[in-house]
């Protein structure tokens, strides 16, 4: 457990001082906040089904896509390219410790990325005035929803980008490789919906499943203030798999 | 035999063979019995054993791709051998790697370090992970900075900015942090100008006898002054094993004199003739002015310069130099990996053997 720390510690801290991450937020706080402006902008026109800040999560494959390649492929493959990770594995610090300091690391720094975009509302309030409540750009239910779906969903996303960190020791290659893998996760859900395989009666039986795993439903019930337990599953038991794997395989070839 | 350290560890050497006598000999600190690593079809290491006692600097030898560096990160638990046993004061690294990593400091080849730290936070997260009681990492990291001559110049210093020379020592200081029984390094003086290296032996010196050091290098003269006993290594297998001096007798039985005078090699061997029937002529060549540079060999435990020089004084010759070549390591380890590489590739005797040069006096 103190390994642990230190190497959390030592990882935050390598966070914050590469200007990497620096730029990292501020283009991701500027794709967000583009986002959040068309959303605004949308509302504005038309009367829409859903509010601003519902239409903002629905977007979160977005950022997912570009932010957890970029925060992940660097963690292990690069150590294990300029050969820090043999030293580190020379200590008593065990395999595990260190792909879960990596781990959660990318997991907070990417919440904080996240916690930024809280303020957004509040922003728009205080330049819009009273002419749009706050209750409708802030709605409770929504951003507390919507909020925990990227807190549950962000801990797979990480546990990907680590995973394709760890079997490579080109950076580059880890970034296609979990920006794919994610790809795959996030549109397969709804992409099977679209087929007209569903349609056949023998894989009716399929759709229950294709629900439990598309993330866009997910975010639908949560969006709406649904806290489920599902998903929860469903994402923590496949970050666990995947850390564990990340695990053997930085064990086995150090 | 029970081994007892920290307290708690209590753990039974495996060896049921070892005979009563040697049973009773303190634990090496470092113990490889028939170690063997394959990758796939390649034999990396084949059937390596060796025992270095505690306190001991042992030079760990070969040319590339001997085996070295796969056999130091085998002792540090790295990469799992295919088979053999490989203790670190007893302990089996195989089966207890998180009790062996406590008593090794390993330095690998290249010496990776992380661009963007400063040296002190470095040594200090190091320090912590390797289990330096909070209380003591400052101590620790400011001793291991002072032995490794860190401490003044290159403390708040970007380890990305530093020379190769800063590196290495950052590297050593790192090893010797946590006072471990053992230290491995691989190659601590490659690319390093000869005062760093001076350096890095008188580092290497001061470790004796407090710690276990294993170190493998290119530069021979290095090894031969700074190591009490040198392991030589060619195509996985241990070929040479013991101190300089040992390992002189063994593969260079004979020592050269190289006289340059004014006789020609029959006169020569004419004045030469009573000194010792071992005594023969190796090459002669004619040198400038009517002086020959004349050698001859010798059993190495006769010393015959003296008699030489009586001899060729009693017959009037101009004299212009006279010398007994002690072998150096560089002779024996050309010496050793030449058999070796005559073992193993024997078979194709006739064809065109890789030419391994004849050791030069």
């Amino acid at each position: 457990m103190r390994h642990f720390f230190t190497l959390l510690i030592h990882e935050l801290r390598m966070l914050f001082i590469a200007p990497a991450s620096y730029i990292a937020a501020v283009l991701y706080l500027l794709l967000m906040a583009s986002m959040y402006y068309f959303a605004l902008s949308k509302a504005a026109e038309a009367p829409q089904e859903v509010t601003p800040s519902v239409w903002f999560f629905q977007t979160f494959w977005v950022p997912v896509w570009f932010m957890v390649p970029l925060l992940t492929m660097k963690s292990i493959a690069e150590e294990r390219r300029l050969g820090t990770l043999e030293t580190l594995m020379t200590t008593p610090a065990s395999a595990l410790q260190i792909v879960l300091s990596k781990f959660l690391s990318a997991y907070l720094f990417y919440m904080l990325l996240w916690a930024m975009t809280i303020p957004f509302p509040y922003i728009v309030n205080a330049y819009t005035g009273d002419s749009v409540p706050l209750e409708r750009l802030f709605d409770e239910a929504t951003m507390i929803g919507g909020y925990s779906f990227i807190a549950i969903s962000g801990l797979l996303y990480i546990a990907i980008g680590i995973f394709s960190s760890s079997l490579t020791r080109n950076q580059l290659v880890a970034g296609m490789l979990s920006f794919c893998m994610l790809f795959v996760l996030i549109l397969s859900g709804r992409l099977m919906m679209e087929f007209p395989l569903l349609t056949l009666e023998w894989l009716d039986q399929s759709r229950d499943f294709v629900d439990y795993i598309n993330s866009f439903e997910h975010l639908e019930d949560f969006s709406r203030g649904i806290l489920d337990s599902r998903p929860l599953f469903l994402y923590g038991s496949l970050t666990m798999l995947l850390l564990g794997i990340t695990t053997l395989v930085v064990e086995s070839k150090a | 035999m029970p081994f007892h350290r920290r307290g708690k560890l209590i753990i039974p050497t495996f060896n049921t063979n070892v005979p009563e006598k040697e049973k009773s000999e303190p634990t090496p600190a470092i113990e490889v019995v028939g170690l063997t690593k394959r990758y796939g079809r390649v034999k990396a290491i084949q059937d390596v054993s060796f025992r270095v006692e505690s306190g001991q600097i042992v030079g760990f030898l070969g040319p590339n791709g001997a085996g070295k560096s796969t056999t130091m990160r085998i002792l540090c638990g790295l990469l799992p051998a295919t088979c053999g046993i490989a203790r670190i004061c007893g302990i089996p690294v195989a089966s207890h790697s998180n009790e062996t990593k406590r008593r090794i400091g390993y330095m690998p080849e290249h010496n990776p370090l992380p661009e963007d730290m400063r040296v002190v936070e470095y040594l200090r997260y190091r320090a912590r992970l390797k289990e330096v009681p909070m209380r003591k990492v400052r101590a620790a990291v400011d001793e291991a900075m002072e032995i490794c001559d860190l401490q003044r110049k290159a403390r708040r210093r970007v380890i990305g900015s530093l020379s190769k020379g800063y590196r290495q020592r950052v590297g050593i200081a790192d090893s010797i942090l946590a006072e471990p029984d053992v230290i491995v390094m691989d190659e601590p003086t490659i690319g390093l100008d000869p005062h760093q290296i001076l350096g890095i032996r008188n580092l290497i010196d001061n470790l004796r006898g407090r710690m276990t050091v294993i170190l493998s290098s290119h530069i021979l003269p290095e090894i031969e002054k700074s190591c009490d006993r040198v392991i030589i290594i060619n195509q996985g297998r241990v070929v040479a094993n013991g101190s300089p001096k040992n390992l002189r007798k063994e593969f260079l039985p004979k020592t050269t004199y190289r006289i340059r005078v004014n006789l020609t090699q029959s006169s020569a061997q004419k004045v030469l003739r009573g000194i010792d029937p071992d005594l023969t002529f190796a090459s002669s060549e004619e040198r400038e002015d009517g002086f020959w540079e004349h050698r001859l060999q010798a059993p190495s435990e006769l010393i015959l310069t003296e008699p030489i020089l009586e001899a060729l004084q009693k017959s009037d010759t101009r004299i212009r130099e006279i010398a007994r070549l002690q072998p150096n390591l560089e002779d024996i380890f050309m010496a050793a990996t030449r058999r070796s590489w005559d073992e193993t590739v024997a078979p194709f005797k006739g064809h065109t053997r890789p030419g391994v040069p004849m050791p030069k006096h």
